[in-house]
């Protein structure tokens, strides 16, 4: 593996080649703030928070280092003036959605957002795409799903899968910056298959009695048929 | 037809075909471009060609591409003699019919002048069409684009001929980067440097791709290309995959455009039975194949790297590229992306060579430039003029001014990512170069005229309006920064303007610009830009209507 030396923050950095400026810069115990990265997904680059200064040839640039492949004697910043403006503005609109979500509330702090900046339109989703690579990707079952574009786009599960596949998964759960993935499924739950899992718990229970016959389990199709 | 298995056959055939045709025999071409199809050209066409049928081999009707002058159609072109007609309506059609055999002129059809009522007759006398130099858009009104044989006649697929017969992949490659052509897309990047880019990368597999996609509002010249003369693009990308050493193309362009469809579909079948495409190409034994490919109806699949996606089946997101696609493209290979128009230049730079090609046009932009003319302009159409023409020839002598005898206020080049400049500038050249530094690139070629009642708030509102509803939505700086920056110029248009509105769109842009993942984020905010340089007093005014309000 050929190993390449660069320069991140004013320290000499050693990395492999193929790896990207966050991996060196986190290798070397460097923090550089991402939302949407994930170490089990495929870099996304869609956050925009890792964005560092680049100087390669007297060059100086701006690029997402989830992304962006480390390179020999490139001098890498983490910080400057106008990457922290960046990420303050990055957050500043983050923030319209999802105004107390955690990691925001710490990143404003760092750096010097205003959560107020613009106007509050709460969809608490930070489109992050978590929930969405994790279940194609790792779990490759693609229950949640982008839809739409632009600033109108939104993640949604998909219920003719989200029903026999979240249950007993929920892993995206937990990745989510600001709840809104639990909050968007138990929606879906509630609209489009409520009590589906109470019901599987009794016919479990009922199939494990001996001698009896496992039911047809009666799919209810409207929130009326139900109970 | 059987296949053409040599450069003589093809020669052969081509004589054969000319010996067939005579040039005297007279020829009424009917435009079927968008625009005059919209006003029922086809019914023109259809007269024409009823009223002709008893007449037998006297007289042909063709059915053409658009021929450019779009504000004055149904446009009618017979030949010989180049006799323009406009606003041509069925009821006109025995007069013209009787006219062309007996060699006259229906003097009520030809263009007269609105202020001196001076007529012209010929193409070259109509000072929308004497102005320009229509090298790539001339030949429409010649061809019918579903016949190859009509291209063949004006010599198309003679350029492939002599790059396959005569030169080595390498020579093709010098001659296009002798020619200094630069992508008519957008970016002005010396195309001969992207294909060899392409060519020396290291695998095997290549792609080349035809980029048709042409989103950008307010141009509609490769539109027009490629329905109306998809052979010449086609054989521009063959000379292009041969210089490069490509295997494979993909012409990608709009599902909604069931015409242009319908010709490159054929145009493809027909180059691949006369074996103009496929293997062994007219026995040189360079194959290649075209596939045709759709967008889904999402501005953003122009982006080069999203329209890769879109290629692999995947949705047209912007792909992060720190590595080019002409390295790593389509499936991860070597992928050569042009704009229609530059695939169109290629067969003229090989048959007439860099030398003429670089006669044409300014210092550092070379040969012509497609431009779409619309807006408040008279003359509104597709326009041909030499890079380095001067703005004020395209509005006046081609455009014939601002429309209603008004004043001209600004003129809007490059679409919802470009820029405006204000009337004082109109003697600036058509240039690259010369446009970016005036703040309004010419982008792929969309030329909108405004005039002096034209609000310059509510221009860049509805800029940012259509880029905020095309935007796809990853990344942060576009989706977000896009949708504050409108909320704030909705404010301003309905006079809700806020002290420090232009610094907090200042900022806006600069962080979109900087930090978006593709070039609709990076250049979202450029009309804005440009607005702030030349018409700023404007917007203090209106955002200090808003603030008095309070």
């Amino acid at each position: 593996m050929t190993e390449i030396v660069l320069t991140i923050d004013d320290r000499q950095v050693k990395a492999e080649a193929g790896m990207t400026v966050l991996q060196a810069a986190q290798k070397a115990g460097i923090y550089i703030p991402t939302l949407c990265h994930h170490e089990q997904l495929e870099a996304y680059g869609g956050c925009r928070l890792c964005m560092v200064e680049v100087e390669s040839r007297g060059w100086t640039s701006y690029v997402v280092s989830c992304l962006y492949p480390v390179a020999k004697d490139i001098i890498v910043r983490t910080r400057s003036e106008k990457v922290d403006r960046i990420r303050k503005v990055l957050v500043e609109e983050l923030m319209a959605h999802a105004p107390d979500a955690p990691e925001l509330v710490k990143l404003a702090e760092e750096y010097g957002a205003d959560r107020n900046r613009f106007e509050k339109e709460a969809s608490f989703c930070v489109l992050c795409g978590l929930c969405v690579r994790y279940c194609d990707e790792v779990k490759k079952k693609n229950a949640v799903s982008f839809f739409d574009n632009g600033s109108v786009r939104q993640i949604k599960f998909v219920p003719e899968v989200a029903k026999n596949e979240c249950w007993d998964c929920q892993e995206c759960f937990a990745l989510c910056p600001t709840s809104y993935a639990q909050a968007a499924y138990l929606l879906t739950e509630a609209l489009a298959f409520p009590g589906q899992r109470k019901i599987a718990s009794r016919v479990a229970k009922k199939a494990a009695k001996p001698r009896m016959v496992i039911p047809i389990m009666a799919v209810p199709m409207t929130g009326q048929n139900s109970h | 037809m059987p296949k053409l298995q040599s450069a003589a056959e093809l020669e052969k055939f081509r004589a054969e075909l000319l010996a067939k045709r005579s040039s005297t025999k007279p020829c009424i071409a009917v435009c079927a471009g968008a625009a005059c199809d919209g006003l029922d050209s086809a019914a023109v066409a259809a007269a024409f060609k009823a009223a002709a049928a008893p007449l037998g081999d006297k007289l042909e009707v063709r059915t053409t591409g658009c021929h450019g002058y779009c504000e004055k159609g149904p446009n009618v072109v017979v030949t010989p003699g180049d006799i323009c007609y406009f606003e041509v309506s069925p009821a006109d059609v025995p007069d013209v019919i009787e006219a062309t055999l007996k060699g006259e002129v229906v003097e009520r059809l030809v263009y007269k002048d609105p202020k001196t009522g001076v007529k012209a007759v010929h193409m070259q006398e109509v000072p929308f069409y004497k102005h320009q130099t229509r090298l790539l858009i001339g030949d429409n009104p010649k061809i019918d684009p579903m016949k190859i044989d009509d291209y063949l006649a004006v010599g198309g697929y003679a350029a492939l001929v002599k790059a396959l017969s005569t030169m080595s992949p390498e020579q093709v490659l010098d001659e296009v980067k002798k020619a200094n052509l630069r992508g008519r897309g957008g970016g002005g990047f010396p195309a001969g440097m992207k294909w060899e880019t392409t060519r020396n990368a290291p695998e095997k597999t290549k792609y080349v791709i035809v980029n048709g996609h042409e989103g950008e509002s307010a141009a509609f010249m490769d539109r027009a290309m490629l329905t109306g003369n998809p052979h010449k693009i086609l054989e521009g990308l063959i000379i292009g995959a041969y210089a490069i050493g490509a295997q494979k193309g993909f012409m990608y362009t709009r599902h909604d455009m069931p015409l242009l469809e319908k010709h490159v579909r054929n145009a493809l079948a027909q180059a691949a039975e006369y074996g103009l495409l496929g293997k062994n190409i007219l026995g040189s034994g360079f194959d290649f194949e075209c596939e045709l490919h759709f967008d889904v109806g999402i501005f953003v699949s122009g982006e080069s790297s999203a329209l890769m996606r879109s290629i692999e089946g995947n949705v047209p997101e912007p792909r992060p590229k720190y590595i080019r696609t002409s390295v790593s493209g389509i499936w991860d290979k070597p992928s050569n992306l042009n704009n229609v128009e530059t695939w169109a230049n290629v067969p003229q730079i090989i048959s007439k060579g860099a030398d003429w090609f670089t006669s044409i046009g300014s210092e550092k932009s070379k040969g012509t430039k497609l431009v779409s003319l619309s807006g408040h302009v008279v003359n509104s159409g597709i326009v041909e003029v030499p890079m380095g023409t001067p703005l004020r020839t395209l509005v006046h002598d081609i455009g014939g001014g601002v429309r209603d005898g008004k004043t001209l206020k600004a003129i809007h080049f490059g679409g919802a990512m470009g820029g405006s400049i204000p009337a004082e500038l109109i003697d600036a050249p058509l240039d690259f170069d010369g446009m970016s530094k005036l703040g309004a690139p010419i982008g792929a070629g969309g030329l909108l005229l405004m005039d002096e009642d034209t609000d310059m708030v509510e221009v860049s509102r509805y800029l940012m309006d259509f880029l905020t509803k095309e935007s796809c939505g990853k990344c942060v700086p576009c989706r977000e920064g896009m949708k504050q920056m409108l909320q704030i110029l909705t404010r301003i248009t309905e006079g809700q303007g806020k002290a420090g509105d232009i610094e907090r769109l200042q900022e806006l842009i600069e962080v979109t610009g900087v930090a978006s993942l593709c070039a609709l984020g990076k250049t979202s905010g450029d009309p804005l830009k440009s607005m702030f340089r030349y018409f700023k007093p404007e917007y203090e005014a209106r955002i200090a209507v808003g603030s008095d309000a309070k």
